[in-house]
């Protein structure tokens, strides 16, 4: 029972685990994305696209399917269309220097809608009952387990019953967190996030960092889409489901105080939470709704607790939010 | 041993747009093995003439050689491909990056292994005597930590050619002896040290040759050996010019406004006003005198409310009402609120005085906007203020509606002086409020200056040009490192020996006092 | 030691250089801006076009009648529901307005009227039998007043007190504000997801009009915020709070208290769009009542520079594209979000333009008599 529990939280909480880490990426170069969750929305509906033309390619049939292309077409659509959406914000806020708030909330907007377009296009195309689409296929290749774990009793459950894209949020995450803090791209990019005047003095190509780490981050963040899709929902599609995760990304972010590692555990922890409910004995249904504010409270009282502190390693990067124009120092 | 030239600067000209030349036709040879030191007032153009060679500016005439070959420096990363280095007054480093992270920032040698690149700051301490907790972050650390840290990061890029812009302004004497002494260290080694600074003591102290500018040119090149303070600062203030401003003698002079004891510390905790004590008197100008930097900022945001004091009292006697007030821990508004006419115009005009987005009008607002009954702004009389400002000090703008920001620097500065003054002040400071104006705009203001004097409000006017200064003012106050130097009589002074006494350094401050 | 001379690699001036421009006219300002939502709903069409196969008349036209059209939806027409979307749109970017002149990222206008929104259908259910209907509708204006405002003042507490970035703040209460909805609907919806439409203590219906009275709240809010910003002291507190804080010390304005009180209006004036929400509109209220249009004006009242009278242009201009793209959607049966798609779209070419108002581009060879 507690083993289900943990691991329904590992499930629930991968989405945001890419999604954050993608959003730490980016904002350590700076830039406060905001337009992460409609980039989880495009990420998740390319691989769909992707998926669903390659299931149709092969005649809806298992036997035609070629494994290795099943499960890399839809990783492949999911990057592109997702770093696409990151190309799409950093020409804005990086060579156009827009306000990166508004930039955010309008690729929100706007990935949002593609997603529920394409989405409801595809619904219809296939003419189903339901207003939804089932890629069960494509999902039971995303879903394989890692075989004889049954055999290892609640040890094989907590640890190797995961799908494959969970380990990839849980190395991603760690290989973040190394590369910031153990390699000399890391230490340029957390200082063109801190300080770019002092970053470009030093030889560091300011603009091209910034590109990089939001496409790189968009493209961690479509993947927590993708896998909402095809792990979470077992490859079934309908608009809106994904509903508010790519907030809750971002909320995981500040939670974690901008540590991969620690949004692992983060993001299991919010995973927990929003299905704690489900768990808790004799609870009423409102209580449960209740229940999942949780993550936002926990969020809050983080934000506020460390700007009372204001211990400096705890901060948002300095200059978050900020457009840097070289002539302007 | 044959001394061979490490860098060469050849009739160097910058100016910034049509009007100012920040430096004139520049010759200068600085050899390896040498400690050079830069000698000019604020605004002879020493920090530009650096620039260029660093790579931040770029010169419009003129060549520099590096080891004898042309050197085109377009950026600072040519700079250090050029094995230059510089190391601003303002740092540039990553508060949450510790020390070596710092150092190793940009450099590109190999795999990054911080362990290894530890080892070769190591290396560079030891060899110049360099004293730093490398893993120490640097928001935690004191202004001459961090110092120490740009000077490392320039050395760790193999600089040899080593530029400091005012390297001792922050730093306490003990700090300073300390970095004298590496410096005597890297001469050494072979690498040319070019220091700038105006303070003379440390000049004898530390370098080889001194190159003086005055207004962008190189009046000359003296072997420290060869001079004393006394033919230095001649050199650096040059002849004396007269600016014919009619100076009236102090009418009913009594005490307006007196600051005992005044002390405070800046963000960072450093002590930057440690004990003053003067008296501004009604009827006449209070000029202050002193090295950018030295506290003067402090004192007047003291007086008006903005500075927290840790020590002392602000005594304003009322001329009304005969009554005194301490100003000590009141805010502008509670000050106004006394009935106390204190004016301000802040050397940040358009940061700090004015609101550059907002038009002349509104503008004219900040002070007053809270007059009047209700909760909406009058804005009939502040229209009329702007208005007669506008026509009285020909300030050039397309009309009272046109926001400030568009205005050229010297009409700004009649906008701000011009509403400071309309509220009658008792008490009127000014900090450097001819900087940047042409001759006409500045006579305008001075002569404002006069008017509020003779009107018989009590006017600080905190200036760095010493001629204006000793015309302007009927007493000057000479400021250093945070103390009073010395006051002295504008109308029996000399730009020498106002000139030494702000070049002096503490403890010779100390002892002055005591005589 | 390194004495040599490194190799120094030839360094060229880069071939396209960004530099600030100096001010443009207000009109040249204002004629990029219209460039570019002309060009935007340009490419709305002829995605629209591509999507449908309509002619460009085609798309156009139904994208009107979409938005003013005399089609009735129960007893008005388009055009009044054109007139009330807008007037909600517009109501949330003003709320959102004083907080952004002051430089305050108030992302929470959603939350802020959701609360303002519940505030009112508690005492409607509550209160319904046992005030007086003038009582009643005092007690539900005031509420949902408060209530908004309250839900406003906690971050601009953190802010003022310890700098708690704000941004991330007013977001985060954004779903806070929604988990209490659910929860509320839950148990007044005894266990559906939805509340019967509320009888008593509804605003008035104006001549027989049920948007009416909604879109009159919003004209007077509009006018009144345009007067509060620009002739009254608090507005004038606030242009110098937001333009520089050291100005605004150095004439001794309590900036913490300008911060503070300024939330207040502004989530006491989310509080009343969430009340015309409900009381006005709904009569019921969901965790969609509000439909994410806290973001949306978030970017109206950007695109519209803090000016309400900009602002009633961007919050029409952006339904009109909703309800217009919406019909095409409809009508050439596509799927709703389109009007999402040309939502985003538009603002994002908006947003783009501000930097051709800014800087201009310098290509190298132009650049050289430029410099002298």
């Amino acid at each position: 029972m507690i083993i289900t529990f943990i691991c329904r939280a590992i499930l629930l909480g991968v989405p945001l685990l890419f999604g954050s880490v993608g959003e730490i990426i980016t904002e350590k170069s700076g830039h406060l994305n905001l337009g992460i969750p409609g980039i989880m929305y495009v990420g998740s509906i390319s691989g769909v696209i992707g998926s669903f033309l390659y299931e149709n390619a092969c005649g809806n049939d298992a036997a035609n399917m070629n494994p290795f292309l099943t499960v890399c077409i839809p990783l492949l659509c999911s990057i592109i269309g997702s770093v696409i959406m990151g190309l799409i914000y950093s020409f804005f806020t990086v060579t156009l220097r827009a306000n990166q708030n508004v930039t955010g909330l309008a690729l929100t907007t706007f990935g949002i809608g593609l997603g529920n377009f394409f989405g409801g296009s595809l619904i219809k195309l296939v003419d189903s009952d339901m207003p939804s689409i089932a890629l069960t296929k494509t999902s039971n290749l995303f879903t394989v387990k890692i075989p004889g774990y049954e055999n290892l009793g609640w040890f094989g459950e907590l640890f190797l019953s995961h799908d494959f894209l969970t380990y990839l949020a849980i190395i991603i995450a760690v290989l973040t967190f190394i590369v910031f803090k153990r390699t000399r791209t890391g230490l340029n990019l957390r200082a063109v996030g801190e300080n770019p005047a002092t970053a470009d003095a030093a030889g560091i190509n300011v603009t091209r960092y910034k590109y990089i780490a939001t496409m790189i981050g968009s493209a961690v963040a479509g993947l927590g889409g993708l896998q909402y899709v095809m792990s979470y929902a077992n490859g079934v599609w309908s608009n809106n489901a994904f509903g508010d995760r790519g907030w809750l990304a971002i909320a995981l972010v500040i939670f974690s105080l901008w540590n991969p590692v620690v949004a692992i555990a983060g993001s299991f922890l919010f995973g927990a939470l929003c299905n704690a409910n489900n768990y808790i004995q004799g609870l009423g249904t409102e209580t449960q709704e209740l229940f999942k504010m949780l993550p936002y409270l926990v969020t809050i009282i983080v934000l506020v607790f460390t700007s009372m502190r204001k211990k400096r390693e705890h901060q948002p990067p300095e200059s978050l939010g900020l457009s840097y124009f070289r002539e302007e120092r | 041993m044959d001394k061979q030239i490490a860098i060469e600067l050849k009739g160097i000209t910058k100016t910034f747009g049509a009007k100012v030349i920040a430096n004139k036709d520049v010759n200068l040879v600085v050899y390896k093995g040498e400690i050079l030191s830069i000698l000019g007032e604020n605004g002879s153009g020493k920090t530009t003439l650096m620039n260029m060679i660093s790579g931040i500016y770029f010169p419009d005439e003129g060549q520099i050689f590096v080891n004898g070959k042309e050197a085109v420096i377009s950026s600072p990363k040519v700079a250090f491909e050029y094995g230059i280095g510089m190391i601003h007054q303002h740092f540039k480093l990553v508060d949450v990056f510790t020390a070596a992270e710092n150092i190793v920032l940009g450099v590109n040698d190999g795999r990054y292994n911080l362990k290894r690149s530890k080892a070769k700051i190591k290396e560079i301490c030891d060899k110049y005597g360099f004293d730093i907790d490398l893993d120490k972050k640097v928001y935690t650390m004191s202004v001459s930590e961090k110092q120490t840290v740009e000077i490392i990061k320039v050395l760790y890029r193999g600089a040899d050619i080593l530029i400091l812009d005012e390297p001792t302004a922050v730093l306490t004497p003990q700090e300073t002896e300390r970095l004298f002494s590496i410096l005597r260290n890297m001469r050494e080694d072979g690498k040319a040290v070019i220091i700038i600074t105006h303070k003379l003591n440390e000049v004898m102290a530390i370098s080889d040759k001194v190159a003086v500018l005055r207004k962008g040119e190189n009046v000359g090149v003296v072997r420290t050996s060869e001079v004393d303070p006394q033919k230095l600062t001649e050199l650096m203030v040059g002849e004396k010019i007269e600016l014919n401003i009619n100076r009236t003698e102090p009418k009913n002079v009594t005490p307006r406004l007196e600051i005992h004891h005044v002390c405070c510390n800046n963000r960072e905790g450093v002590r930057v006003l440690d004990d003053i004590n003067f008296t501004v008197n009604a009827g006449e100008i209070l000029g202050i005198a002193g090295i950018a930097g030295s506290g003067q900022r402090e004192l007047l945001e003291s007086v008006a409310g903005l500075q927290k004091l840790t020590e002392g009292d602000i005594i304003y006697h009322n001329p009304k009402t005969g009554v005194s007030e301490n100003l000590r821990g009141k805010n502008p508004m509670q000050i106004r609120n006394l009935g106390v006419r204190l004016s301000f115009v802040p050397e940040d005009r358009l940061g700090m005085g004015l609101v550059g987005n907002m038009d002349i009008v509104d503008n004219m607002m900040l002070r007053s906007y809270r007059k009047g009954k209700g909760m909406f702004l009058h804005r009939t009389k502040p229209r009329d203020l702007a208005n007669d400002i506008v026509e009285r000090l020909q300030v050039a703008t397309p009309g009272v509606t046109t926001p400030v920001r568009r205005l050229s620097g010297g009409n700004v500065q009649k906008v701000l002086v011009g509403r400071e003054i309309a509220s009658s002040p008792t008490v009127l400071m000014v900090a450097y409020p001819v900087r940047g104006l042409d001759i006409n705009s500045s006579y305008t203001i001075f002569n404002l200056l006069n008017e509020q004097k003779e009107k018989g409000a009590a006017v600080i006017f905190v200036g760095e040009d010493l001629d204006a200064l000793i015309e302007l003012s009927d007493r000057i106050m000479v400021i250093g490192s945070g103390r009073i130097a010395g006051t002295v009589d504008a109308r029996n002074t000399t730009k020498e020996e106002i000139g030494l006494l702000m070049t002096k350094s503490k403890e010779e401050g100390d002892s002055e006092n005591d005589n | 030691m390194k004495m040599t001379t490194k190799e120094v690699k030839s360094h060229r001036e880069p071939l396209i250089h960004i530099v600030k421009r100096d001010e443009l006219h207000w009109w040249q300002a204002w004629l990029i801006r219209i460039g570019a939502i002309v060009l935007a709903v340009l490419l709305v069409g002829a995605i629209s076009m591509m999507l449908t196969k309509g002619s460009f008349t085609e798309i156009y036209e139904i994208m009107f009648k979409g938005a003013f059209g005399r089609i009735t939806e129960g007893k008005t027409t388009m055009l009044w529901k054109f007139l009330q979307e807008t007037a909600i749109l517009l109501g949330l970017s003003l709320a959102v307005t004083p907080a952004f002149k002051m430089k305050f990222w108030n992302c929470g206008a959603e939350g802020q009227a959701l609360m303002g929104g519940l505030a009112s259908i508690i005492c409607m259910i509550e209160l319904g039998d046992k005030l007086p209907y003038p009582a009643l509708l005092c007690v539900v204006v005031l509420a949902s007043v408060l209530s908004g405002a309250l839900w406003g003042v906690i971050p601009a507490f953190f802010k003022a007190r310890y700098n708690t970035n704000e941004t991330l703040f007013t977001l985060m209460m954004n779903y806070v504000a929604t988990q209490i909805i659910k929860y509320y609907v839950y148990i007044e919806g005894g266990g559906s997801n939805t509340i019967h439409p509320v009888a008593t203590g509804n605003l008035p219906t104006l001549g027989g009009n049920r948007y009416l009275l909604n879109v009159i709240i919003i004209a007077v809010l509009t006018v009144a915020l345009f007067v509060y910003l620009k002739f009254s002291k608090q507005g004038y507190e606030i242009t110098v709070v937001g333009e520089s804080r050291k100005t605004a010390k150095y004439v001794g304005i309590n900036v913490k208290k300008v911060v503070i009180r300024t939330m207040v209006i502004s989530g006491a004036m989310c509080g009343i769009v969430g009340m015309i929400l409900v009381a006005g509109t709904d009569h019921s209220i969901n965790t969609n009542t509000v439909g994410g249009q806290g973001f949306t004006a978030i970017m109206v009242s950007w695109l519209g520079q803090f000016n309400p009278f900009i602002m009633v242009l961007m919050s029409a201009l952006t339904v009109f594209l909703r309800m217009g793209a919406g019909k095409i959607a409809d009508t050439c049966s596509l799927n709703a979000s389109f009007a999402d798609i040309a939502v985003g779209l538009v603002i994002l070419f908006v947003v783009g333009c501000e930097f051709f108002i800014r800087y201009s581009v310098k290509f190298r060879h132009s650049k050289k008599e430029v410099k002298a």
